[in-house]
């Protein structure tokens, strides 16, 4: 085993921190130090929070982190900011929110950026978890950056997801119209203490049993219509005695001074249960290490191509030859690809 | 970004701001000249304490860790961040840099400590990010 991973598992901070850097510089070894690992994965709870951004999604993750410690518990937090298209920087400005918890060590604040790629970043994040979750810590956090694809991305690594909704947010709550509704597990109305809290509660709350009465839900029928009051949920009620469904509960919050967090925190662990006696979170297992090797072969097979064009060397001289009109993309790609065919064929 | 292993870093940078000076307007115009020339910039916000930028810096595993001083207290505040670097074995590989008002006698002093270098008022954004170009630590 390398020292990196053995500092690692003996709780060094900055050993983690390396290894996170490793992992997303995609650096040399980068994949053993992952595999190493894998062993060690499998104790924390992983959750992602997600929203628009101003939901105040930093601001909660901070209280959550705060809760858990008063709990005992030990807590990473990935944060994930947006880069610029430009010059591939980027300004990581989550941490300065994480006020309740500065100098406590036992909370591993780490941001990373989006470097351009969504599926290189949903890559990193897998395995920066990964290493969060060797280290020993209790609870993982994966704050998303808030703004497109990389929202519905997170549920390649999270076994539950929040989506967080600040009140007001249009009067179809235009979110939801793509893709956030059909990823979260908990809805939360943060800053519930403003205008217009109340009616986005119950927008939610149209939103959730619509998805629940579509034929794509199953058989999930209309259960508890008047369920979930504000920021305290109950279990009867989330899972109507069923195990095999769960109805997304809608909590209220508000972040900045704490309230509602406590019950939050208890919503996640009820899903977390839902999670285990359903056989869902085996099951959500088994599709991501599915995934993640398909992921792995994809990526192999890529670098097998990408030797296989620098052994014709390089690819100006296909393109010539098909600006030429002599032949095409399609082709050149089987040409390309032939000799990798046979040698798997044979 | 290629999916194959890399030897490309992206350089981080954690721009600091400690002690009780209130004034970061430098250090927001150096995060964003970092963030345009492609590095990875946390901003640290105003009012922190020596311990927490060392945790900053050591979670992060920033390759640069740039303190914006303008109070006068370089002297206390920076020998306590290196000796927390230090702490988590985290000072050796990290560019540590000073910006700010720092009177010349102090210079010195600073460089003694650790300090790999100091831009006053008169740098240009250009020569500080040259800086950083060629000595960020090797990894």
């Amino acid at each position: 085993m390398s020292d990196l991973i053995e500092e690692l598992l003996a709780g060094k901070h900055r050993a983690l921190a390396r290894v996170i850097s490793k992992i997303e510089d995609r650096s040399p070894g980068y994949r053993e130090l992952v595999s190493q690992l894998h062993e060690h994965t499998g104790n924390a709870t992983v959750v992602g929070i997600t929203g628009s951004p101003g939901a105040g999604k930093s601001t909660l993750v901070d209280k959550m982190a705060e809760t858990y410690r008063e709990r005992g518990e030990t807590v990473g937090v990935i944060a994930i900011d947006p880069s610029s298209p430009f010059s591939g920087g980027a300004v990581l400005g989550d941490r300065i929110r994480m006020a309740s918890n500065v100098g406590d060590m036992d909370v591993f604040f780490r941001s990373m950026s989006a470097r351009g790629t969504l599926g290189g970043l949903s890559t990193a994040t897998t395995d920066a978890v990964k290493a969060l979750d060797a280290f020993g810590k209790d609870r993982i956090i994966i704050e998303t950056v808030g703004a497109g694809q990389n929202e519905v991305d997170i549920v390649g690594t999270a076994d539950t997801v929040a989506v967080l909704v600040p009140p007001s947010s249009g009067d179809d709550v235009q979110m939801l119209k793509a893709g956030i509704l059909e990823i979260g597990d908990v809805f939360v109305v943060n800053k519930a203490d403003l205008d217009g809290a109340d009616r986005t509660v119950q927008e939610l709350k149209e939103m959730v049993h619509m998805r629940d009465a579509s034929p794509l839900a199953g058989t999930a029928g209309h259960h508890g219509v008047e369920t979930d009051a504000v920021g305290e949920e109950d279990e009867d009620e989330t899972d109507d005695g069923d195990d095999d469904t769960w109805t997304p509960p809608i909590v209220e919050t508000v972040a900045k001074t704490g309230e509602g967090v406590e019950p939050f925190l208890d919503t996640l662990a009820d899903h977390r249960a839902w999670l285990e006696t359903s056989g869902e979170l085996t099951e959500q297992r088994r599709d991501r290490y599915e995934e993640e090797i398909r992921r792995l072969l994809r990526e192999g097979a890529g670098e097998l191509i990408r030797e296989e064009i620098e052994r014709q060397g390089g690819l100006d001289r296909y393109v010539d030859t098909i600006v030429a009109k002599e032949t095409d993309p399609y082709a050149v790609t089987e040409e390309l690809l032939a000799p990798l065919r046979e040698s798997v064929r044979e | 970004m290629s999916t194959q292993d890399s030897e490309d870093r992206t350089i981080r940078c954690l721009v600091a701001k400690v002690g009780l000076d209130g004034h970061d307007r430098g250090a927001h115009v150096i995060a964003r000249a970092f963030r345009d020339a492609g590095f990875e910039v946390i901003y640290s916000g105003l009012h922190k304490s020596p311990d927490e930028i060392v945790q900053a810096a050591v979670q992060e595993d920033v390759d640069v860790l740039g303190i914006s001083i303008l109070s006068g207290a370089h002297n206390t505040l920076v020998p306590k961040i290196v000796e927390g670097l230090e702490s988590y074995d985290a000072f050796e590989d990290t560019l540590v840099l000073v910006g700010g008002i720092i009177p010349d006698e102090d210079r010195d002093e600073l460089y003694e400590m650790g300090v790999d270098g100091i831009f006053g008022p008169g740098s240009s954004m250009a020569e500080t990010i040259e800086f950083v170009r060629e000595n960020a630590p090797e990894r």
